[in-house]
């Protein structure tokens, strides 16, 4: 990945993530309340940037951060996964995030230009990445 | 020693039954795919306990229905859903669950989002809790008949009966026109009668079933649930909360929904 600037951001639309989004995409179970009409399935962004909301709440969590793209711009996304049922038998919860947290987004933009999307996996700033697609993990110990 | 060591494994395992297990989401998905085959038999005429669909309860792409009368399609034209065939642009979307928050109503209930519930059975009914909108039905089982020409309901109205001693029957009426029967927007009339047989294999396994009967809205009746079956979840099984908070929408649609309206 490249990294442009202290914030981050880097763009891979290579070819090792078209297969791992197809992938994904196929075995993703559907828990939205809504199709992909909105998204832009060829595409496939992976962003660096830093937390600025983390939304838990029905119909979907979302996550907001600022990231710079590839013309230098900083701009603040907000991103979908789930609802917080579905999110915790992955593992996810209230408290995933921080304001000011440094993390690694991979996610599928709309179509029309806006920094919205859907979340597929980010890392995390201890390394650990959370998966909002595909097969949930096998055993996501429950919040306490 | 023998006799301290014995004392401890028994502290030890009663401190993991007994550890408190809070805010539960559903089973794991090796819990819902395990074989139960060699399960015990299901106790007579009892189908309590805390059940599991996992994913074969959620079911968003919706059903296929049987053909819609020329009445539904003109009840439909309006729908405006986010899944199925017809899906539309999230900022489209009219879903009157998803984007004002109205109650999903019966029969969607267990239609779509069939997660984790309750069967909680008294002397004259069988109560379900659902974590879906934390909501409850009361299923009358104490032999009363449907009411006649009822006023409808986000609910409907229901009675129950032991078929045998391991199925249990409940028919549902008064349902309110102006719910949805799933995600993809499929209409339903108020004059729709609801089938739905709880059918206990052996103690960990119950099967669903779901019939829809509506001549005003669809050419004929069809199976949307055909033995889905569950699983039963431990007894200190906490479920979460799944609500729909009208101020929770609001968020999300002017983050989200609102900002990914696209060029047609």
């Amino acid at each position: 990945m490249s990294r442009i600037g202290p914030f981050a951001a880097g763009i891979v639309v290579g070819e090792a993530a078209r297969i791992i989004f197809f992938v994904v995409i196929v075995s993703a179970p559907v828990a939205a309340h809504h199709g992909t009409a909105s998204f832009d399935t060829s595409k496939d962004l992976t962003l660096k940037g830093t937390v600025t909301d983390w939304i838990w709440a029905n119909p979907h969590c979302f996550l907001k951060f600022d990231a710079m793209d590839e013309t230098g711009t900083v701009r603040n996304w907000a991103v979908e996964v789930s609802n917080p049922t579905d999110m915790t038998k992955r593992g996810w919860a209230r408290g995933s995030f921080k304001v000011g947290d440094v993390v690694t987004v991979n996610l599928q933009p709309v179509k029309n230009g806006a920094p919205i999307g859907r979340l597929r996996s980010v890392v995390l700033p201890d390394g650990s990445t959370l998966s909002a697609m595909g097969p949930a993990p096998a055993a996501a110990p429950p919040p306490q | 020693m023998k006799t301290f060591c014995a004392w401890l494994l028994v502290f030890a395992v009663a401190a993991v039954v007994g550890a408190q297990d809070w805010n539960r989401a559903g089973l794991p998905d090796s819990a819902i795919n395990a074989p139960k085959t060699k399960a015990a038999p299901a106790p007579k005429r009892d189908i309590t306990g805390i059940w599991d669909a996992g994913g074969a309860g959620i079911a968003g792409p919706g059903h296929e229905s049987a053909p819609w009368t020329d009445w539904a399609k003109q009840k439909a034209a309006s729908y405006k859903p986010g899944n199925g065939p017809r899906a539309v642009y999230e900022a489209d979307i009219n879903d009157p669950l998803s984007t004002v928050c109205d109650p999903s109503g019966f029969p969607r209930l267990v239609m779509y989002e069939t997660r984790p519930f309750q069967v909680v059975q008294t002397p004259n009914q069988v109560l379900i809790l659902y974590m879906f909108e934390k909501r409850w039905r009361v299923i009358w089982t104490d032999g009363r008949a449907l009411p006649n020409n009822p006023d409808p309901r986000w609910y409907g109205y229901s009675v129950g009966r032991w078929e045998d001693d391991s199925t249990f029957v409940v028919n549902t009426i008064g349902t309110d026109e102006r719910t949805w029967l799933d995600n993809s927007g499929n209409p339903h009339s108020s004059e729709l009668k609801v089938e739905e047989r709880y059918h206990r294999v052996n103690h960990d396994l119950l099967e669903l079933t779901v019939t829809l009967d509506d001549p005003k809205a669809y050419t004929r009746p069809w199976t949307p649930r055909n033995k889905m079956p569950l699983t039963l979840a431990p007894a200190n099984f906490d479920m979460m909360e799944m609500i729909c908070s009208p101020t929770e929408v609001m968020d999300f649609r002017k983050n989200i929904s609102d900002r990914s309206n696209t060029v047609r």
